[in-house]
C-alpha cells in the first residue's frame, strides 16, 4: 500500500540517459496504453454518460435534453428511495462490523492450532463459494416461517416459538444482514487468520513472560498488528455492500413491501424493467457520490496527507 | 461487345449464384422471445415448426425474464443488429421503437389478414400505432381468474363466491376450517395482480379504465375506490402467514396440494394444474369475481414486433413469420401449450380445456373486455403504483387514505 514517489529526471542529466529511460519505459508504457484506454473510455465515459443522463427526461432510450435537476427532485420525494438508502446504511454497518468481528473470532479460534484446521478453514470459507443468489435462496427457505427453523423448532414441541423475521417488515433487513455475515465471515477469516501467522512468535513469548493473559495480547497487541489486514477486508466487504442487489433479489425480492429495497435494485428496476432511464441514472449518481463522499476523506488521510507530512 | 457481353453474363450468373445462397441463408430467422419454462417453450416450438415446415430455419434466442430479454432486443436494436423478431407483451413496451422508427409497420398484412375484424378491439389497438399495425399479437391472456380447489369447497359444503364480500364470508369458513382462504404469492407483481383483480371486480370496468389509463384522480376519490380499497385490505387476513416473497408457482403448488382453497392469477398457472396432471372443470375450476354476471376478464397477452429493414430478403422471411404466426392451426396448438387463447375470434377452441372455452365465450360479448393494465399505463406507472400496492398490503396500519394519497402523488409524478 506504499506509494512510490517517481522522480522526474533532472534536467543536467545527460542526453544518453534520458534516451535510455524513454527506450526502457517506451514498451512498459505501450502495454499499459490499452487499459489506460479502456479505464477511460469505458469506466469514466460511462459514469459520464450516466450522470449526463440523470438530467434528461430519458424514458426506454436515452435522449439528450436538458430538466435541470427534476430527476433528483422527484428522486428525494420517492419514499422507495429513502428506503432504500436508509437500508443500505443498516445493512452496511451491521455487514461490515460483523463479518469483522465474526471473522476475527473464527481466525484466533483457528489460530489456536485445533486439531482439523484445515477443515475447519474449509467450512468456513465455503459459503463464500457460493453465489448471493444461491446463498439467499437457501436462507429464504431456512428462515420461511412455514418452511424453516420455525416449523423445526415448533415440530420438536415448541408451539409458541415464533422467528418470522423475514416476513416481517420491521425486522426483514436483519435477515438480509445475517445472510450477508454468513456469507463475507469466512473471506475476513481467511484474511485475518494470514495475518495473525505473520504475527512474530517473539511477540507471544515476551507477552507470556510478562505474565499478560492472551485476550489482552489479542486486544492490544494482535489487533493493530493487523491493520492493513482488517483494511483490506473492509475495503472489500464495503463493495459488496455498494452493490448489493443479487441477495435481495433471490432472498426478499425488496418485500415485505418494500422494506429491504436496496439502492442497486432501485436503479434496476428503473433503467430496465419502468422504462425510466433518467430516474434510474439519477438514482445511481447519488449512489457514486455517497460512494466518493465516503472514499475521498480516507484516500486523502492515507495518500496525499501522509505524503505531504513525509515531504 | 462480345467480350461485354460474356463479361456481363458471368457477372449476372455470379450475382444470380450470390443472391440465391444469399436468399437461402436469408430465410433464417432469429427470433428473441423469453418463453422459458417447459409449457412456454413447447408453445413456442409450434411456431418454430410450423416455420420450418413452410422451409425457413428457425433460430431460437431464448432469454429468460422478460425484463432482460427486452432490455437485450432493445440494445440489439439501437445498436444495429436486431433479430428478425421480437417478443413484448400487448402494450405499451415498445411505444418508443415506433417513434423512433425502429419497428416495421405490417398494416398490409393485417389488412389482407383482416386483423381488425377477427381480434379483439382492444388488442388491435394495442398494437396499432397512428392508425397502422406495428405488431402481430399470438395470444391472449386472462389475468384475473379464481382458480379454486373443487375438492376443498366441496368438502366445506360452499360454492366459488360471484362477488368480493361473498368472497371474503366463504374465506373466513374456510380459514376457520384450517384451510388457507387465498394462496398469493407475495411479490410485488402479484400482489398488485391481485389488487387489479378486486378493482375491477368490484370497481368495474370503468373505474379499472379511469384508474390505469387516464389517471382520472376524481375517480380516486370516489368512494366506490375508497371502498374497493378497503376491501382489498380485507383480504390480508384470507392470506397465510408464508406468503411474503413466495413465488406464484408456489402459491398455485398450495391450491393443487388441498392446502389452500383459491388463487387469483392469470390463465398462464393453468400450466401449473396440467404438469400435476389436473384437469380444468374436475379438480380445479376457474372463475371471474365480479358483481355476480358472467364476470369482466382483464386481457393482455403477447404480440412479436418485427425490425425495420431495407433487406428484402429479410422482409420476406418477417412475412413467412407473420403467416405462420396467425395460421388458425398453429395458433390454437401454440394457444393450448401457452395456456392462453387465440388471439383470433374466429377459431374453433372446442377442443380446448374447460376455462379457454369460458374465456372466448366471456370475450365474444366485447363488453367483457377489459383492457390490461399493460394496455392502458406506461411500465413507469404501472410500478410506482406496484409500488404503492405492496406497501399498502403489507402494512395492515395503512388506511385506505393513505394509500389513495399515494396513488394521487404517483398520477401526478410519473411519466
Amino acid at each position: 500500500m506504499d506509494t512510490i514517489s517517481i522522480r522526474a529526471p533532472s534536467i543536467s542529466a545527460p542526453r544518453a540517459t534520458v534516451r535510455h529511460r524513454i527506450r526502457t519505459r517506451l514498451p512498459a508504457s505501450l502495454a499499459l496504453l490499452p487499459t489506460a484506454l479502456v479505464v477511460l473510455v469505458v469506466y469514466i465515459g460511462c459514469l459520464l454518460w450516466t450522470v449526463r443522463l440523470s438530467f434528461t427526461s430519458s424514458a426506454l432510450l436515452p435522449k439528450l435534453d436538458w430538466v435541470g435537476l427534476a430527476q433528483y427532485s422527484r428522486l428525494f420525494a420517492n419514499d422507495r428511495f429513502l428506503t432504500s438508502a436508509e437500508n443500505i446504511l443498516i445493512f452496511g454497518c451491521l455487514f461490515i462490523s460483523g463479518c469483522l468481528i465474526l471473522g476475527f473470532l473464527l481466525a484466533v479460534f483457528i489460530d489456536q492450532n485445533v486439531r482439523g484446521e484445515s477443515l475447519f478453514r474449509t467450512v468456513f470459507l465455503y459459503p463464500y463459494a457460493m453465489s448471493f443468489v444461491v446463498t439467499g435462496v437457501a436462507w429464504q427457505w431456512f428462515l420461511n416461517p412455514g418452511l424453516g427453523l420455525q416449523k423445526l423448532v415448533r415440530d420438536m414441541g415448541f408451539p409458541n416459538f415464533t422467528f418470522d423475521w423475514l416476513v416481517n417488515q420491521d425486522m426483514a433487513i436483519y435477515t438480509i444482514v445475517i445472510a450477508g455475515i454468513w456469507h463475507g465471515a469466512g473471506l475476513t477469516m481467511a484474511i485475518l487468520l494470514a495475518g495473525l501467522r505473520g504475527v512474530d512468535g517473539d511477540l507471544w513469548k515476551a507477552a507470556r513472560v510478562d505474565g499478560i493473559p492472551t485476550w489482552r495480547v489479542y486486544i492490544s497487541v494482535v489487533l493493530p498488528l493487523l491493520r492493513p489486514m482488517i483494511v483490506t477486508a473492509t475495503v472489500l466487504l464495503a463493495t459488496g455492500v455498494v452493490k448489493l442487489y443479487d441477495l435481495v433479489v433471490a432472498m426478499t425480492l425488496g418485500g415485505p413491501g418494500i422494506a429491504t429495497e436496496v439502492p442497486a435494485k432501485f436503479v434496476m428496476d428503473h433503467l430496465f424493467e419502468r422504462n425510466n432511464i433518467a430516474l434510474g441514472t439519477a438514482a445511481a449518481t447519488i449512489m457514486l457520490i455517497a460512494v466518493v463522499s465516503v472514499l475521498a476523506p480516507w484516500v486523502y488521510a492515507r495518500y496525499i496527507r501522509s505524503q505531504g507530512r513525509l515531504g | 461487345m462480345r467480350l461485354k457481353t460474356r463479361v456481363s453474363a458471368y457477372t449476372l450468373s455470379c450475382a444470380l449464384i450470390w443472391s440465391s445462397g444469399a436468399l437461402a441463408q436469408q430465410q433464417k430467422a432469429e427470433v428473441l422471445h423469453w418463453w422459458t419454462s417447459a409449457g412456454e417453450s413447447a408453445a413456442v416450438k409450434v411456431f418454430a415448426d410450423q416455420f420450418t415446415k413452410a422451409g425457413g430455419t428457425w433460430v431460437d434466442n431464448a432469454i429468460a425474464g422478460g425484463v432482460n430479454a427486452r432490455a437485450a432486443g432493445i440494445n440489439r436494436m439501437v445498436g444495429g443488429n436486431p433479430p428478425t423478431m421480437l417478443q413484448f407483451n400487448t402494450g405499451k413496451q415498445f411505444d418508443e421503437l415506433v417513434t423512433n422508427d425502429l419497428l416495421r409497420d405490417v398494416d398490409k398484412q393485417a389488412q389482407a389478414g383482416k386483423w381488425r375484424d377477427i381480434m379483439p378491439k382492444s388488442i388491435v389497438e394495442a398494437s396499432v400505432r397512428n392508425g397502422k399495425f406495428y405488431a402481430v399479437p399470438v395470444n391472449i391472456h386472462g389475468q384475473n381468474w379464481l382458480f379454486y380447489n373443487t375438492k376443498v369447497f366441496a368438502d366445506a359444503g360452499l360454492e366459488p363466491p360471484k362477488t368480493f364480500p361473498e368472497l371474503i364470508a366463504t374465506g373466513e369458513k374456510l380459514k376457520a376450517k384450517g384451510i388457507i382462504p387465498i394462496a398469493l404469492g407475495g411479490q410485488p407483481t402479484w400482489e398488485h395482480n391481485l389488487f387489479r383483480a378486486v378493482l375491477v371486480g368490484n370497481g368495474g370496468a370503468d373505474l379499472f379504465r379511469k384508474f390505469y389509463g387516464s389517471r382520472d384522480q376524481q375517480a380516486v376519490k370516489s368512494p366506490k375506490f375508497k371502498e374497493t380499497v378497503e376491501l382489498f385490505g380485507k383480504l390480508r387476513g384470507l392470506v397465510d402467514p408464508g406468503s411474503p416473497g413466495r413465488n406464484w408457482n408456489d402459491a398455485t403448488a398450495l391450491v393443487i396440494t388441498n392446502k389452500a382453497a383459491m388463487h387469483f392469477n392469470g390463465d398462464w398457472a393453468k400450466g401449473e394444474f396440467i404438469a400435476a396432471g389436473q384437469t380444468a372443470g374436475k379438480e380445479y375450476g376457474c372463475t371471474l369475481v365480479g358483481d355476480g354476471s358472467s364476470g369482466k376478464l382483464v386481457i393482455g397477452g403477447d404480440v412479436f414486433v418485427f425490425p425495420a429493414s431495407k433487406d428484402k430478403a429479410a422482409l420476406a422471411v418477417q412475412d413467412k413469420l407473420i403467416e405462420v404466426l396467425l395460421d388458425p392451426a398453429s395458433q390454437l396448438e401454440f394457444n393450448k401449450k401457452k395456456g392462453s387463447i387465440p388471439v383470433r375470434l374466429d377459431v374453433d377452441v372446442s377442443s380446448m380445456d374447460a376455462c379457454a372455452e369460458r374465456s372466448h365465450a366471456v370475450l365474444r360479448d366485447p363488453s367483457n373486455q377489459v383492457e390490461a393494465m399493460e394496455l392502458l399505463s406506461t411500465p413507469n406507472f404501472s410500478g410506482a403504483i406496484q409500488d404503492a400496492v405492496t406497501q399498502y398490503w403489507n402494512n395492515p396500519n395503512m388506511s385506505a387514505d393513505a394509500f389513495v394519497e399515494k396513488v394521487i402523488g404517483a398520477m401526478r409524478d410519473a411519466s
